[in-house]
């Protein structure tokens, strides 16, 4: 094993974005990459979290059983758990169904809506199961950081992770942080 | 000392609709109208208003939706909310209520009939349970009573026919003092004032030490001298009768049995700061007195102490009109009550500029809580040396104090200020004491190592209420409610308190659930130093109090109730599923949590 900190990066209930505006930070990966390694992680197609991670990069909040598996693999692996982006903070767009019961979005999506066919609600035992409402990330696990921003930007990510390498508390200047 | 039961007693049985010209076309008065009348504020009503009263029809819109007794949607033709107050409420009854009539809490009956919720202390705390019922007070609830509500709404029995002694409040008065036990003659502090000239009535009322009652202590004086002096087309006098910190019921009992002293306090001011308007606003869960304040409204016009020329003075005129609320505590804060006087939703407005320089339609405007004006009256009789002779150096005077909760007399007792919290437990028959609530749950709570500390601005400040908590009491449930309290009355104007007095509630919610962990009650502190620090006013930098003062006298409670983890979901994972189980009627391993 080198001495590199390990970093596992995973999208819940998200919409990749956060990995995407992650990845924004273009050419500056390859020096951050002489200081870390990637362990479980969309980039990597590693499946699980070695035991031995140091970051764990959640974006997306928890809105299915197999969300909950993997937030849990995630706070038991990594030192530090940082919650990325808007829907791991607070939900966010998937959580826009909480205005409505999972009855009632499930009922249109299958049955209801236009241009359904065959309606019926899948069950196959494969699928992970609808939680009724979708949660932010810190509901159910202990969260030590929030990167915030939809999505936040490559600035942000590079600043918390530098920030984090340099044995500091994150800390981002306000101009990373006012959108407006 | 031997408690006796007050004798005024007063029914609130009257109709709620007046056409009288004390009762004016405020918008909130309008609303209430077409919700006794019709049960909701349908859309059709809103326009209209819009168009009669010169106003957008988004600040109606907004105004139905921030106060708590408008509603868009019908609610049932009798509409009944118990007050939640730990002193004056009883969630069991309302339940028990809801379960004989058939009808889920928050809702309205399919036929129409009723609709029954909860509502933030009511202010009968000296005698509840209490309820509302289509606006008007009934006390003393009981289970027999409630059976024959219940069976007076399943007959549709009009309000006017049930039993007259079920809306009456009595005033409980149990220890005069000062201002209760001296006698007023209406027109003599009005007299005293045009003897002695105004600058040198402004100088004694100043001497006397008289500070704002409504718990925050500003100088009186003072206050009426920057008014006076700030420069504007118009002065105003505003009542603060929006009393509505819980357990608190003493502008009650001054306005029912002392709205002279009340109303020529106000008159004073008008003359010493060149007011010729003063409002009184009055919360909507006080509407009944109404009639009475009305009245002696009349008699004072009658009498020349209010209107043109008063007392023959050629160029002193003043009236006082009476502003009915609708249900939100942040209008006791003095500049929400303008802008609820202003017809708008009761949002803080940012001070400086404070109201007596910019306060009601841009004027200067002074604002005084009931009990302060009542003294300044009795002061202009009396003098200043009678009003600081009583109380301590930075405390002059009395103070009324609403006592509830566990003892054998509540009611009201007015005290000098310097006065021991023991000394008024042991008048009001309070032993095994667990807790005390001074002032309300924005205020101060302390245990029994306290009672010996004393009531005035140097020690324990109160606004009046002091909720006491036997042995046998669940502090821990009178914390959370306080918690619901605050999270249900922040007028959401700014973050730190809207969504912080939310997660305060949840955090508290979460540890009586018996989930809480010590991560949680760290996160409490924390979020609570931030509220507290970084809320736009005193609702917010109050809010916290009772969550911080229990943390800091009463760990115990918090520590009995902790899991001893390192972290617990807010909610239950797997019943989260159970939805989808039923929808696709799994049950395998990987359908549970």
């Amino acid at each position: 094993m080198s001495n590199k900190i390990r970093v596992a990066t995973t999208s819940l209930a998200g919409c990749f974005g956060c990995h995407m505006s992650f990845l924004d930070i273009d050419e500056r990966i390859v020096e951050l990459i002489e200081h870390i390694e990637f362990d479980r992680s969309p980039l990597t197609d590693i499946k699980h979290c070695s035991n031995t991670c140091d970051i764990g990069l959640i974006e997306g909040g928890l809105c299915n059983a197999e969300n909950v598996h993997v937030l849990k693999e995630f706070r038991e692996n990594c030192k530090i758990v940082i919650a990325v982006g808007a829907c791991a903070i607070n939900g966010g767009v998937p959580a826009m169904r909480n205005h409505f019961t999972l009855t009632e979005c499930l009922e249109e999506a299958y049955l209801n809506g236009v241009g359904v066919d065959n309606p019926m609600i899948p069950n196959d035992v494969e699928i992970p199961l609808l939680l009724n409402k979708v949660h932010p990330i810190h509901e159910v696990v202990h969260v030590d950081y929030y990167l915030p921003g939809c999505p936040p930007p490559a600035d942000a990510f590079m600043k918390v992770l530098t920030d984090l390498l340099e044995g500091k508390e994150p800390s981002l200047p306000k101009d990373i942080l006012h959108y407006d | 000392m031997k408690p006796h039961h007050g004798l005024n007693t007063h029914t609130n049985l009257i109709s709620n609709e007046n056409s009288d010209h004390l009762y004016n076309n405020h918008l909130l008065h309008r609303l209430h109208d077409i919700q006794q009348q019709l049960h909701h504020i349908p859309k059709q009503s809103i326009t209209d208003l819009a168009e009669e009263l010169k106003l957008p029809v988004s600040q109606i819109e907004a105004a139905i939706d921030f106060y708590a007794f408008f509603h868009r949607s019908a609610r049932g033709r009798f509409d009944i909310m118990f007050s939640n107050c730990t002193s004056c409420g009883d969630m069991t009854m309302m339940q028990y209520l809801c379960d004989q009539l058939s009808v889920m809490p928050g809702e309205t009956r399919a036929d129409g009939a009723v609709s029954i919720s909860d509502a933030s202390c009511i202010g009968m705390c000296d005698q509840g349970p209490a309820l509302l019922i289509n606006g008007r007070t009934i006390t003393q609830l009981s289970n027999q009573r409630l059976d024959l509500i219940a069976e007076y709404i399943q007959d549709s029995t009009p309000l006017e026919q049930w039993p007259v002694e079920w809306f009456e409040v009595h005033d409980n008065v149990r220890k005069n003092g000062l201002l209760l036990s001296a006698p007023f003659e209406p027109g003599s502090g009005l007299l005293a004032a045009i003897k002695q000239g105004a600058e040198s009535m402004l100088a004694s009322i100043d001497d006397s030490g008289l500070r704002g009652r409504g718990g925050a202590g500003f100088s009186t004086g003072m206050k009426w001298k920057f008014c006076r002096e700030a420069v504007g087309d118009a002065h105003y006098v505003v009542c603060n009768a929006d009393e509505g910190e819980p357990g608190t019921f003493k502008d009650r009992i001054l306005l029912t049995s002392h709205a002279h002293s009340v109303f020529e306090g106000m008159t004073i001011c008008g003359y010493l700061i060149g007011a010729q308007k003063g409002y009184l606003y009055l919360r909507a869960e006080y509407r009944y007195m109404l009639p009475v304040l009305q009245a002696v409204l009349t008699n004072r016009q009658e009498s020349n102490l209010l209107g043109t020329k008063i007392l023959a003075q050629q160029d002193f005129n003043f009236d006082i009109e009476i502003i009915i609320g609708a249900g939100a505590y942040i209008c006791g804060e003095e500049s929400s009550l303008i802008e609820s006087m202003e017809q708008k939703r009761g949002v803080p407005r940012v001070r400086p500029p404070f109201p007596v320089t910019c306060g009601y339609l841009g004027q200067p405007t002074v604002v005084n809580n009931v009990e302060t004006l009542a003294a300044a009256a009795h002061i202009a009789v009396h003098g200043s040396d009678w009003f600081n002779a009583h109380g301590s150096d930075k405390s002059a005077g009395s103070k009324i104090l609403s006592i509830s909760g566990d003892c054998l007399n509540p009611g009201a007792y007015e005290y000098a200020f310097g006065v021991s919290i023991q000394q008024i437990l042991d008048d009001c028959g309070a032993e095994d004491v667990q807790a005390i609530q001074v002032s309300g749950p924005s205020g101060t709570l302390i245990g029994p190592d306290e009672f010996e500390r004393k009531l005035g601005f140097e020690d324990l400040a109160t606004g009046g209420s002091f909720m006491i908590f036997g042995k046998d009491c669940d502090l821990l449930k009178v914390i959370q409610n306080f918690a619901h309290f605050f999270a249900h009355e922040s007028c959401g104007f700014c973050t730190p308190c809207r969504v912080g007095t939310t997660l305060l509630r949840n955090g508290l919610d979460k540890i009586c659930k018996g989930c809480g962990t010590q991560y949680d009650v760290d996160e409490m502190r924390r979020m609570a130093a931030l509220v507290k620090r970084r809320s736009h006013c005193g609702l917010g930098q109050t809010a916290p109090n009772p969550i911080l003062d229990a943390l800091e006298r009463f760990p115990e409670l918090f520590n009995a109730k902790l899991v001893h983890s390192d972290y617990e979901p807010h909610f239950d994972l797997d019943a989260a599923l159970e939805e989808a189980r039923q929808l696709t009627k799994r049950d395998d391993a990987e359908a549970h949590l």
